[in-house]
């Protein structure tokens, strides 16, 4: 890889996320003048929702985007399995009670955590190979969430319903959060051990191992995390809609990936771009509301969006190796 | 010994379809008959082409997240616009395959993740379909539903499929020179393009034969359904892609066995009835998949170290 040269990699790594972010502002300004013509929401209050829809995706991207940077060919399939398996046990543990809240976030974490561990056991263990691997645990923890949750539908407590659409002006309480979340996220990518030791992993897996990263443990850290991350969104996207649902993480498999790549991160690994995820979820979104307001249909909309992804990747993705 | 232990190891997927289909026939004797064999893997038979296609990908080291709604966009080609006029549908298909090459050359020439570009790809075709079928619909042509339902002489028309399959990936991979050249190719790309190759034309050929593989899976699916769903193929994609894991391939170093891959595909297939003939609860099909990988990959794997000198 030609950018890993200490000198240029901080620029390099700026243009990356810098990119996306002038491609959503692009949308935005775009589709707030499409409105402006018909009527439609302004630029602010368009912003206010893009910010609340992105935080979901944000959260769980901030995971993949640590998996993909663990190296070439991880990639955490099981994310939308365990968004629906989190749903389920938190809002049951919550049982609609404000007392609870607590005990089912836990239990969100908890189950998305135990999820990603059993990813790392297979990888590790069994040398499956990440992608089978966590194809094989998504399906086996979707048959779990199926039968567990057949027919449950528990509301989620008042308290947390109402901290999911608070807003402090018009920014959403819970955007805030995501951005100290994401804000974490970077402090332990550039300023711990795990952080350096997982770009290390990513960019070549064998000089890290000799030169002492314990790459196991870091690596376990990683899918941990991912699981964990995916877990508390399934909670979150549970309380926000009102109730569990099976197929509430659908999107988020291919979504997070689209947005981890186009946000900058090398697919290739070893190069983490967190401003990106931000950018990158923002302009999924803000796309989707653009293709919306010049009135494309769904087909179209996906269609368009499939052509900028391509063309957003040929152009900013650079060599990899092989 | 050791040829043994490659041979357990490369038609694992194959003991594991005996193993799934002897327990099934354990507890229900006429699934092994014409009509049961008909019935129970009838599904399989888009799903095997779909591996093959996943296979050609495979082999040069790339992997296919597009190839499950690039078959419903198939279908959907072959239910709404095959039947009035064929000469546009063949049109399209041709173009379907010429994005394919396309993407397979700017993968090549700008070193671009497979997995990306295809997965921006399959945003594309998903598109595309949705615009044909918004909602489920359409007309298969009557040819297509006549050759599904067809019940050849001995041999149940998904195992003659089957066949076929394996045969004609058997010839791409390891009679023909271009087979070998593509393994080589996902073994080692600078080799063979010092062996004066052109790695774009390796390339543009993989991704058009996988296009090709694509379009049969999708109108043999379309021939089953009779009529097009915008969805109806998503989950192939990761299918396939287990059927070729499954049946010996490797993500790197050109590894991928015709035989082993459709008996990989055949085995997802079995995977989703089997818990039927036990009184499973059915929500537990869709954990059966998974498990049965685990157990194979994990086989494989145990397999392969007793082989290890210590």
């Amino acid at each position: 890889m030609s950018d890993v040269r200490v000198s240029a990699w901080g620029r390099l790594r700026n243009t990356y996320w810098l990119s996306t972010w002038l491609a959503a502002i692009l949308a935005l300004v775009a589709t707030a003048l499409f409105n402006a013509g018909k009527g439609g929401p302004g630029m602010g209050s368009l912003l206010t929702t893009a910010l609340s829809f992105s935080t979901f995706t944000v959260l769980v991207s901030l995971g993949q985007m640590l998996v993909i940077t663990s190296g070439p060919g991880n990639i955490d399939l099981s994310i939308p399995s365990v968004i629906a398996l989190s749903g389920a046990l938190s809002m049951s543990a919550m049982e609609s009670s404000n007392s609870l809240i607590a005990v089912g976030i836990l239990v969100a974490l908890a189950s998305g955590m135990v999820v990603g561990i059993v990813n790392f056991l297979l990888i590790r263990l069994l040398r499956i190979p990440p992608i089978i691997a966590t194809m094989s645990s998504a399906l086996i923890v979707l048959s779990c969430a199926i039968a567990y949750g057949r027919g449950m539908r528990t509301p989620p407590p008042a308290l947390l319903a109402e901290m999911l659409v608070a807003r402090i002006g018009a920014v959403p309480v819970f955007a805030l959060f995501a951005m100290v979340l994401t804000l974490l996220v970077w402090l332990l990518l550039t300023r711990t051990i795990y952080g350096r030791a997982l770009c290390a992993i990513g960019q070549n897996r064998n000089a890290a191992r000799l030169a002492g990263v314990k790459t196991g443990f870091h690596v376990l850290l990683t899918y941990a995390i991912s699981g964990a991350l995916a877990g508390l969104t399934g909670c979150l996207i549970a309380s926000y809609s009102g109730g569990n649902s099976l197929d509430q993480g659908n999107e988020y498999l291919l979504l997070t990936v689209a947005v981890v790549v186009i946000g900058g991160t090398s697919v290739a690994g070893g190069r983490a771009s967190i401003g990106g995820i931000w950018g990158g979820a923002l302009f999924m979104f803000l796309l989707v509301a653009l293709l919306n307001s010049a009135g494309a249909s769904a087909g179209l909309r996906t269609l368009l969006t499939g052509i900028i992804i391509v063309m957003v990747v040929a152009l900013t993705e650079k060599r990899r190796t092989r | 010994m050791r040829n043994l232990r490659a041979n357990t190891s490369r038609l694992l997927s194959a003991l594991t379809f005996a193993v799934l289909l002897g327990l099934i026939y354990r507890n229900q004797p006429l699934a092994l008959s014409y009509m049961g064999l008909t019935l129970l893997l009838g599904a399989s038979v888009p799903i095997v082409f779909a591996t093959l296609a996943q296979m050609m990908m495979v082999s040069v080291g790339d992997l296919d997240l597009s190839i499950g709604p690039f078959i419903s966009m198939c279908a959907a080609i072959g239910a709404v616009i095959l039947p009035a006029s064929p000469w546009l549908a063949v049109l399209l298909y041709v173009l379907a395959v010429g994005v394919y090459v396309f993407c397979g050359v700017l993968i090549q020439v700008r070193q671009l993740s497979s997995i990306v570009v295809t997965l921006g790809l399959s945003f594309i075709w998903l598109g595309f379909a949705l615009l044909l079928v918004p909602s489920p619909g359409g007309q298969a042509p009557q040819y297509l539903v006549d050759l599904m339902a067809w019940q050849p002489p001995f041999v149940p028309l998904p195992v003659l499929f089957a066949l076929l399959a394996a045969l004609i990936a058997y010839v791409i991979f390891n009679v023909t020179v271009f087979g070998i050249v593509v393994r080589g190719f996902g073994g080692n790309p600078k080799v063979i393009q010092r062996s004066g190759r052109s790695s774009l034309g390796i390339h543009a050929a993989v991704y058009a034969l996988a296009g090709l593989f694509g379009i049969v899976s999708g109108l043999l699916l379309l021939g089953q359904t009779t009529s097009a769903d915008a969805n109806q193929a998503t989950s192939y994609t990761l299918i396939s892609i287990a059927s070729v894991i499954l049946g010996g391939g490797e993500f790197v170093g050109g590894k991928v066995y015709a035989l082993g891959s459709v008996f990989g595909a055949l085995t997802m297939t079995l995977a989703t009835s089997f818990l039927n003939f036990y009184q499973v609860s059915s929500d537990w099909q869709v954990a059966m998949q998974g498990v049965i990988l685990v157990v194979a990959l994990s086989l494989r794997t145990v397999i392969n170290y007793s082989g290890k000198p210590a």
